[in-house]
């Protein structure tokens, strides 16, 4: 076994029941390593024949929760949950900052696979002793915050009788989901410490679909094994110095951009990215830090970043909220982009969204798509039960709540914002489908690419997460240390650490002395990152059962982005499309893809994956 | 001057880092190892951390409660000191503990309590070097009294308070 690992994962088949230990062999850990990477192999080896009839919100699907090998030991844990996606029907890697990564670990387990589904409501418990399934019927329907406080006590209270004399037990950490993820709502998120989410992806909503509402874990061992433990003391401690030196990062965290971005890139999504420019200095970390940050520090395990900043409202109509900064994501997802300029109602949403289970950026998208189709008059007030303005907090806690529990226009929308167009369209008689801000079913992060100034032309149309913005599509070659591009992103999503805290020029030593592989960033570049993307491709390709997608037609921006900004100092200036359609086939060439995007044979071969080529040899004559 | 040394915390500046376990069980267990680590972070709820840790108290309980003597406090720095060899892992110290901080060790039968690193705590040092200042040295032998064993659910309380305001009454 290698080192940084713990050597086992967990397989739960819920609708038997049963439980397994199993294990991986190295030559598969470092050829995919963990998270992301591992979860496309396990899932392409399990399901991979059959991928386009698979439901991903029905009992054959996997839900993976991995961990990786430099989980715990690189600043910044975070646990890495994927799947089939209900919303790309492909797969995509959604991490989220917690220490139950490192629980697990301690626990003794670097993963678990999750199939089938429970006959009623349940969460599973993870210890030192093993995984056993415990009934969550008391806790279905409940809000986050709640959900949190009774596991806390329950678990405590369990482990406590179970193990009286060993002293105070400490909290477990855990990982659930909240009504959106139980009603299936497919940009529910999977959560963790009350403000984090894993949410591209739609995962929250697979979970549910196996009537999973937690896990929680309590290891009391330690860490795995390290191949050189005193170097890796070393390169933590000067880890640790760098971070300590980023003082705009620690002190703002990304709240910071929710004015800057807007301001001075011209890349926020405002109203439904109607517009991408504001100056509205209401918005953003200064103000903010002064009202909210009862927290002004606050991190994951092993990190010294502490980009993490939990506001609270103290007063006023939404007295009690509790979120992050909000971070620039959500600034500007539940903020702007409901043409919500209000500090306190864009805390207020972000909590909203933390506290129903959904994420954040997907689901605002589809309320901001919603209330653009509102401006428009296609969606109207008897659609919806209320008038919803721009700028509405009230207006949007009620949609948020009717998404979640799926009533009226709720029961839509909640599909995500592609498949909500499509069947808008259909019941419109209108075609609403240019108005949907999302590629390839995932809804797009908040950068915007038409200014120039932030994210650029293809790297959304090609990325094989779609919308995701932590892993845009970018040229394969090795960078000089300190750029940090889709490959390293995949290798963050897959050693599974926080991207924010790596330092690019020791992270390749780290993992050197947690593992043990010599492995550099070259051949990372080369081999596994490629491998992971080129399976990922694949499957995305396969897609189905209900939706397929088409190169031709879906590589490709949202259309909005091809309409030109109507504000700002980059007024004018839009995505075009033979410099978006010039780069995709660059950057495809560069990875070893035709030009359609789909890998060669010769590719395929040179990467070990001759056993996919009967698929995608299917999809190359499509 | 006293060279005994006390802990003081600052919880609301904790940042839920954990660097302190880290530290403390590399140094102590060779690992990095949470649940040995003489130090641990509570968190009743997210956001509400409470390093955990010996206060040394005036009157040492734990000493007093250990049926075998496996517990003395360190002349120079006034730390409990356990003897591992003697311990029998009763867990009459844990009781006795106002803050019940000692705890058995994951794996081996004796209990484990913070022995301020000889006098100078590596906990300290990283809390203080990552700038949050949640815990701090004092060798003041005044603040001993403003230093309180206490269980973590009930500092937590205070901070849930202190943090949320009345929400913080709902939370935890
Ligand atoms: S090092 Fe300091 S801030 Fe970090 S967890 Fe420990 S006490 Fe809290
Ligand atoms: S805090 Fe607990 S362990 Fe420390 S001296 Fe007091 S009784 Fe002993
Ligand atoms: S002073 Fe030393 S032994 Fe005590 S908690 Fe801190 S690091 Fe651990």
């Amino acid at each position: 076994m290698p080192r940084g690992y713990a050597g086992k994962f967990l397989d739960v088949d819920l609708t038997r029941e049963k439980i397994e230990e199993t294990e991986i062999p190295e030559e598969i850990l470092y050829r995919y390593f963990g998270g992301r990477g591992l979860a496309v192999k396990v899932l392409w080896d399990r399901l991979g024949r059959k991928w386009s009839s698979i439901d991903p919100l029905g009992p054959e699907n996997i839900l993976t929760v991995l961990t990786g090998p430099l989980t715990g030991f690189h600043p910044g844990s975070r646990i890495c949950v994927s799947g089939k996606s209900p919303l790309s029907n492909g797969i995509v890697g959604a991490t989220a900052g917690t220490e139950f990564a490192v629980e697990l670990k301690c626990a003794g387990y670097d993963g678990i696979f999750i199939t089938g589904k429970a006959s009623n409501p349940v969460y599973l418990l993870i210890t030192d002793d093993g995984c056993e399934i415990m009934d969550a019927s008391h806790i279905w329907g409940k809000i986050c915050e709640e959900t949190i406080k009774i596991l806390n006590t329950e678990v405590k209270r369990i482990l406590t009788k179970r193990k009286p004399r060993i002293g105070l037990w400490r909290e477990p950490s855990m990982i659930y989901i909240g009504p959106a993820g139980e009603n299936l709502v497919r940009t529910a998120a999977v959560l963790t410490k009350l403000v984090h989410a894993a949410g591209y992806g739609g995962y929250g909503a697979v979970m549910g679909s196996k009537n999973l509402k937690a896990i929680v874990a309590k290891g009391r061992g330690p860490l795995p094994d390290t191949a050189a433990p005193k170097t890796v003391e070393i390169l933590l401690n000067e880890y640790h110095k760098r971070l300590i030196s980023r003082v705009r990062m620690r002190q703002w965290g990304t709240g910071y951009a929710g004015y800057a971005v807007g301001a001075n890139l011209s890349s926020e999504p405002i109203r439904n990215w109607q517009e991408e420019w504001h100056d509205e200095r209401n918005i953003g970390g200064p103000k903010y830090s002064a009202r909210f940050w009862v927290k002004p520090y606050w991190a994951d395990f092993n990190c010294t970043l502490s980009c993490m900043k939990i506001s609270c409202i103290k007063s006023g109509r939404w007295k009690g909220d509790i979120t992050d900064m909000p971070d620039y994501e959500l600034e500007a997802y539940c903020g702007t982009n409901l043409g919500i300029f209000n500090p306190e109602d864009n805390v207020h949403m972000s909590a909203l969204m933390d506290n129903l289970g959904l994420s954040g950026i997907n689901a605002a998208n589809t309320m901001g798509f919603a209330a653009e189709l509102y401006q428009r008059g296609i969606l109207t007030k008897e659609d919806l039960g209320f008038e919803l303005k721009w700028g509405d907090a009230e207006a949007f806690t009620k949609l948020a709540n009717l998404i979640v529990k799926r009533e009226k226009i709720g029961n839509i929308l909640a599909e995500g914002t592609y498949r909500a167009a499509l069947k808008i369209s259909e019941m419109k008689g209108i075609d609403v489908t240019r108005y949907a801000v999302h590629v390839k079913g995932i809804e797009v992060g908040a950068h915007g690419i038409r200014s120039g100034k932030d994210f650029h032309d293809k790297c959304y149309a090609a990325n094989v997460q779609g919308g995701d913005h932590t892993s845009p599509a970018a040229d394969p070659s090795p960078k000089d240390a300190g750029v940090w591009t889709e490959l390293n992103a995949v290798f963050a999503d897959s050693a599974v650490f926080c991207m924010f805290a790596v330092v690019p020029d020791l992270v390749w030593e780290l993992t050197y002395a947690v593992t043990g592989w010599r492995i550099k960033e070259e051949e990372w570049c080369r081999e596994q990152g490629r491998r992971i993307i080129t399976l990922q491709r694949v499957l995305l390709l396969l897609g189905g059962p209900d939706i397929f997608w088409t190169p031709e037609k879906d590589d490709d921006n949202p259309r909005r982005f091809y309409e030109p900004l109507p504000t700002g100092p980059y007024k004018g200036k839009a995505a075009e499309k033979t410099v978006v359609e010039r780069k995709k086939k660059e950057y495809y060439k560069a990875i070893g893809w035709d030009e359609r995007g789909i890998p060669t044979e010769e590719e395929l071969r040179r990467l070990g994956l001759e056993d996919i080529e009967k698929e995608v040899k299917k999809l190359r004559k499509q | 001057m006293s060279s005994r040394i006390w802990i003081m915390r600052d919880y609301v500046r904790c940042s839920g880092c954990r660097r302190c376990e880290i530290v403390c069980s590399l140094s102590h267990e060779g690992k990095i190892w949470p649940e040995a680590s003489r130090i641990r972070i509570f968190a009743p709820f997210p956001g509400l951390e409470v390093p955990h840790l010996c206060a040394q108290c005036d009157d040492y309980p734990c000493v007093k409660a250990c049926p075998v003597n496996a517990l003395s406090t360190d002349e120079k720095t006034g730390a409990v000191i356990v003897d591992k060899e003697k311990c029998t892992g009763c867990g009459a110290c844990i009781e006795s503990c106002p803050g019940k901080v000692p705890y058995m060790h994951p794996t081996e039968n004796y209990a484990v309590i913070c022995d301020l690193c000889g006098g100078e705590p590596k906990c300290v040092e990283v809390c203080v070097e990552s700038g949050y200042n949640a815990l701090r040295i004092s060798n003041d032998p005044g603040v001993n009294k403003k230093l309180h064993a206490i269980e973590p659910e009930v500092i937590a309380k205070d901070i849930a308070v202190n943090l949320f305001g009345e929400k913080g009454e709902e939370v935890i």
